[in-house]
């Protein structure tokens, strides 16, 4: 009885309860677990005796990548025998679905007062009903019912794919044709205008890039190209016939004339502090001789950034002035949220082809849905009196949104111009495989040669231009102008004055350098442009070191990798696909009941369904395996180190630097140590997820606890706790939900670390979404994975934001 | 006519939120009853609400909060769009007129200042004062010269290129009032400017904004819930509950002559020598002839000379506008009201 009074005063309890027993006894159900465990003996035996090894290094595949060829370890995703759900389609259901949408139109018709109107109220309402009518009859209520009841053949769900894909294809070839003159054939053909359209945008940005890339590293195309939109091709003729002569060509700017520049607007912007990390950044990228991509990488940002921003603001202004659109960009902009950077890829490489423009389109597509979030977000925050002041002051409606509404939204905005940078540079070495150009691309051949010091260096390159981008975006709006100084042109004008000067100085010494390194065997002009790969490196230092690691360490880590493998991950791994469909449900709805109630549950149930409709069921298992076990590994160091950090004032600042600079940096670059320690395994992965999913929950740690109110702590002392008691008992407690965000941050970089880890070789749906890559691309497929993960992710993210939530209110501090 | 023309004049103004607002209104043939219409979904704002206010006057609007004193004004400024109801500017129908038009009457006839302040924090108290110059178009130094005037008026002088938050409330409150006074507005609408202050700054803000009425002298409408202060600047008071409005009378009116049950709890306890003129309590002129040196206006607030005239024990006499003695004030009489009996009390003022 004692045991009854306890549960019925802790219903949460009972209720987990409750949910594990019957999880556990569908689980045991199956007895595929059995089967699991015994291949994981066969595993752990040929472990032992050395059979399994990658069959292709890491090298190798990574070179067979960027020629657009699949190493085997990723074409062979091993065949899993799973229990599909799948169903025929049959338009009874459809016609099931749309009577009871219009019974419920119906419904809505006959209780509302203005007749007249309604239909001009509710169209929107209408349409997306209809819509999803149509949709759940085709889908879910036939797959459903032959979940089960049904015999086993494909599901419709799984058409999807192939008839997105059918789709795009008639866009792009036969929907809404025009006949373009091509030269080639010298005749006119059909061509559809969508293509013609994502032609033009790209060579536009194509223009852009090159333009500003050429400007700051030299050629010529873009001028000629420039000049051939006015007189045919004589541009070309004309650049093909002087290829040699020196003008021919512009010569690039000198690498000091743009870091003195730097200098100068660091200190313009700022003042001493920012100038100078603007400016030895610029030194770092030369001397290191990283100068070349560096600029490149550069030109696709400074196209990239102000596109993605622009489009943000106006989708963003767009969206606060019409409730439609907002309806309809909210839950995409969720979705893009936890939507893989590769499942971009897919549809961008078919619609824009490969090379710079695409890397760009992938980017701006990329960055933009932050930028929209934070400026709606901004927009409506700002207070009704602030508008309607503007509007008593007699404010036309763009001077409202220009002049009052935007300036006063500026915080919000300003975050999203940062997060554009940074998701900018993050895309940089993602957009170089489908051919954008710069430090990506070269980071990723670095890490073909297994150059980890290279890398390193080209990482920091990356880490500098965003630090330095972002420092100066935000100088550069903070900036006010001044009424009241009275200042003459050279005053006012002496900045640019200055950087004149600067620029013919530096142009002379660039010219000088000519005699200075005439005798110099290579004849490099090092004052003008320090070509790529011949300034200074570390190289050698990071190799031995690494060398260093791999002849000592190897026997201990290969013991302990087998132990890993054999004892934790396999069984894991095996427990998580021997979950029959239903004992997930269970589960994950069971949790989303108890955390948040019936909203919760269904919620995460529908985006559970939608996973478990696709083929790739047991591929989302896999995911959530890893996910699973990197989060709880991520969570338990994160929040340790973050709390003994904490204790220290120096630490504390110290510990916040390292979380910028390692969130800033390509996470590509975590893979090669790991896969040179630990091969071509599951560890190799965790182990890569681990080191960059760590970064939230140590921050936020930090953050929650140096945050909890001093009144609280004081409180604290004179009641006479302990240092432990009241770090467990007040100081916790209170940052739990700060601690919170940290995890559900964790959730969504661990997500897309994990699909990155397919380049290591996984079986998930990061391996999936590859497949797709790199097999020219099914958009519907590639979309549907893409979503696939973003579901995970946001099931996670709904279930701890709305803890935490409960959490905060619970403690008063919402 | 155009002396005589009311500067604003609402004629059956109603403001109803909710889905099926002016369907719901129509039904209710123009009689609105709030609680009804919360069930329907819909929120009473202004329920018929008719009154008119003449030049230079300042008209109080008074209420609890959410009694819809707010969205009374917001119609008349035409924030909102009101749900029915006609309202005229200087005569012109507000509610027919175009985007165009309408901008132009906030461009040159209409100021706000409001409760938040709700001032630009990218922009300094200069650019913020000058800012509906700017966006009228005129050039830049103009309307930063008409700026620094209007600095210099409302006495902050010297802190032109503060942001917004380098400032206290008092002060920032400051810059509203000049950013609203700053086309020169013959209309001046304030919503609780003074509520966000504490009690000390509000007494000097309120003698700020009398001195500043005082040059000014123009057509204003003050929502207050406080009614001290409504007692202190208010030429009339309109009392609103629940988006009607109870009474809408002068000070002492409303206070010696409630016309509701609402509007008796409401001033019960308001001190009858803060309403009260010399007027009301004076008696003619007998053939006492021992006069005090001491004079009083006829307008004058009981409270303002009662210490003097209870000093005195001869009767005090008191003088109209033009100076002429109209009658004498016992001090039993003052005494009576200060601390008598309420309800005995009848008014003639
Ligand atoms: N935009 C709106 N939509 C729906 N209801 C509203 C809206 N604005 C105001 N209301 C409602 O109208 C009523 C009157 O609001 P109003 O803001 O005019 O009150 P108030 O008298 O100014 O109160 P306070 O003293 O708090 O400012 C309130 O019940 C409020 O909830
Ligand atoms: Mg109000």
């Amino acid at each position: 009885m004692n045991f009854i009074n306890y549960l019925s005063e802790r219903p949460k309890l009972t209720q987990l309860g409750i949910v594990l027993i019957v999880f556990f006894i569908l689980m045991s159900m199956t007895g595929l677990y059995h089967d699991l465990i015994v291949e994981r003996h066969l595993f752990a035996k040929s472990v032992v005796k050395g059979e399994i090894q990658s069959s292709v290094g890491f090298a190798e595949s990574m070179s067979m990548i960027l020629n657009w060829q699949l190493p085997p370890q990723l074409v062979r995703i091993p065949e899993l025998t799973f229990y599909h759900p799948v169903i025929n389609t049959s338009a009874t259901y459809v016609l099931i679905a749309l009577l009871v949408t219009a019974g419920l139109l119906y419904k809505s018709f006959a209780e509302s007062v203005n007749k007249s109107q309604w239909l001009r109220v509710n169209w929107f309402q209408i349409i997306s009903k209809g819509f999803v009518g149509i949709i759940v009859g085709l889908l879910f209520i036939p797959t459903l019912y032959n979940w089960f009841f049904g015999e086993v053949t494909r599901s419709t769900f799984w058409e999807i794919p192939f008839m997105l894909q059918d789709f795009s294809q008639y866009l792009i070839f036969e929907f809404w044709q025009t006949p373009v003159y091509d030269p080639e054939i010298e005749d006119y053909e059909d061509y559809g205008r969508v293509r013609l359209f994502t032609r033009a945008i790209g060579v536009t940005l194509l223009f852009l890039i090159n333009l500003v890339r050429e400007l700051l590293i030299g050629g010529f195309e873009t001028v000629v190209s420039l000049a051939n939109v006015f007189s045919d091709q004589s541009g070309w003729d004309w650049l093909n016939e002087n290829k040699d002569k020196w003008y021919s060509s512009v010569p690039a700017i000198p690498w000091t004339v743009l870091t003195a520049g730097a200098f100068i607007l660091g200190y313009k912007l700022q003042g001493v502090g920012l100038s100078i990390l603007a400016g030895f950044s610029c030194i770092y990228l030369a001397v290191f001789g990283q100068w070349e991509p560096a600029m490149q990488t550069l030109s696709f940002v400074l196209v990239a950034a102000p596109v993605s921003c622009l489009s943000g603001v106006i989708w963003g202004v767009l969206a606060y002035k019409s409730r439609t659109v907002e309806r309809v960009i909210t839950p995409l902009l969720l979705i893009a949220q936890t939507f893989p950077h590769f499942a971009y890829l897919v549809p961008v490489i078919v619609f824009f082809g490969i090379g710079d423009h695409a890397g760009a389109v992938a980017t701006i597509i990329f960055a933009t849905p932050p930028m929209i979030r934070l400026t709606l977000l901004g927009l409506k925050r700002v207070s009704p009196e602030v508008s309607d002041a503007g509007r008593m002051s007699g404010c036309r409606n763009y001077q409202l949104m220009f002049k009052v509404l935007i300036p006063t939204a500026r915080r919000d905005i300003l975050i999203g111009v940062n997060q554009v940078i940074m998701q900018c540079l993050a895309m940089a070495v993602i957009a170089s495989f489908i051919g954008a150009m710069g430090l990506g691309f070269n980071l990723l051949l670095a890490l073909n040669q297994l150059r980890v010091g290279q890398a390193l260096e080209l990482g920091i390159c990356i880490v500098l231009i965003a630090v330095v981008l972002d420092k100066l975006s935000l100088a550069w709006a903070d900036k006010q102008t001044d009424y009241f100084a009275d200042l003459s042109f050279v005053e006012r004008n002496k900045t640019a004055l200055l950087f004149v000067a600067v620029f013919f100085a530096a142009i002379l010494f660039a010219w000088f350098g000519n005699w200075v390194f005439a005798d110099t065997a290579k004849g490099i002009n090092y004052f003008y442009l320090i070509p790529h790969n011949k300034g200074i490196t570390t190289e050698p230092f990071w190799q031995a070191g690494v060398d260093y690691m791999v002849s000592n360490w190897r026997a201990g880590i290969k013991i302990f990798n087998t132990w890993l493998l054999v004892e934790v991950l396999m069984p894991m791994k095996a427990s998580f696909l021997a979950m029959p469909a239903i004992a997930t449900f269970v589960l994950t709805m069971g949790i989303g009941y108890i955390i948040g109630g019936i909203r919760s549950a269904i919620v995460v149930g529908l985006f559970m369904l939608f996973i478990a409709l696709t083929p790739w069921w047991e591929r989302a298992l896999i995911t959530m395996y890893m996910l699973t076990f990197a989060v709880i590994v991520s969570v338990v160091i994160g929040t340790i180190v973050g709390a003994i950090c904490v204790q220290n004032k120096r630490a504390t600042k110290f510990i916040l630097l390292v979380c910028d600079t390692f969130q800033t940096f390509p996470s590509f670059i975590y893979l090669i140590p790991v896969i040179m320690l630990f091969g071509v395994t599951d560890t190799s992965v965790l182990i890569a997820v681990i080191v960059y999913a760590v970064i939230p929950p140590t921050r936020y740690t930090v953050e929650g606890l140096r945050n909890v109110p001093e009144s609280l702590l004081d409180a604290g002392d004179m009641s006479g706790v302990t240092k432990l008691q009241r770090m467990f008992k007040i100081e916790f407690p209170l940052a739990f939900p700060h601690i919170m965000l940290g995890v559900n941050q964790c959730v969504v970089f661990a997500l897309f670390m994990v699909i990155i880890g397919a380049f290591i070789g996984t079986e998930d749906l990061g391996q999936e979404i590859m497949q797709q890559l790199f097999s020219g691309g099914n958009i519907g497929s590639g979309l549907m994975l893409g979503l696939c993960v973003a579901f995970i992710g946001l099931a996670m993210d709904h279930l701890i934001q709305t803890w935490a939530e409960k959490r905060k209110t619970l403690l008063g501090l919402s | 006519m155009s002396d005589q023309q009311p500067v604003i004049k609402c004629d059956s103004v109603y403001k109803i939120f909710g889905k099926n607002a002016e369907k719901m209104l129509q039904d209710a043939n123009g009689k609105v009853v709030a609680a009804e219409f919360q069930k329907a979904g819909c929120v009473v704002g202004v329920n018929n609400a008719s009154f008119e206010v003449n030049k230079g006057e300042m008209l109080v609007v008074m209420g609890l909060s959410g009694s819809g004193k707010s969205t009374l004004l917001r119609c008349i400024s035409r924030l909102t769009d009101a749900t029915a109801g006609n309202i005229y500017i200087e005569g012109e129908d507000l509610i027919s007129m175009s985007d165009k038009e309408l901008i132009e009457l906030r461009r040159n006839k209409m100021g706000m200042v409001f409760q938040s302040f709700a001032l630009l924090p990218h922009k300094t108290v200069l650019e913020n004062i000058a800012f509906p110059l700017q966006v009228k178009g005129n050039s830049t130094k103009d309307s930063i010269k008409r700026a620094k005037d209007m600095v210099d008026l409302v006495g902050l002088t010297g802190r032109e290129n503060y942001f917004p938050r380098q400032l206290s409330g008092g002060q920032q409150q400051r810059v509203g009032i000049a950013r609203s006074l700053a086309v020169e507005p013959d209309i001046w609408f304030l919503d609780e400017p003074f509520s966000a202050l504490d009690p000390l700054i509000r007494k000097e803000m309120q003698d700020e904004f009398l001195r500043l009425q005082g040059v000014l002298n123009k057509t204003i409408l003050f929502v207050t819930h406080d009614f001290d202060e409504a007692l202190r600047l208010a030429d009339r008071i309109a009392i609103m509950k629940d988006g009607i409005i109870e009474q809408l009378d002068t000070p002492a009116n409303i206070v010696l002559n409630p016309e509701t049950e609402y509007v008796r709890k409401f001033t019960e306890d308001v001190p009858r020598e803060k309403v009260l003129k010399i007027k009301s309590v004076m008696e003619p002129v007998g053939d006492e002839t021992d006069f005090s040196d001491l004079r009083v206006s006829e307008d004058a607030l009981i409270e303002t000379v009662a210490e003097a005239v209870l000093g005195d024990p001869k009767s005090v006499p008191v003088l109209n506008a033009n100076d002429d003695i109209v009658g004498v004030v016992h001090s039993s009489k003052v005494i009576h009201v200060l601390f008598g009996e309420n309800s005995t009390l009848e008014s003639n003022a």
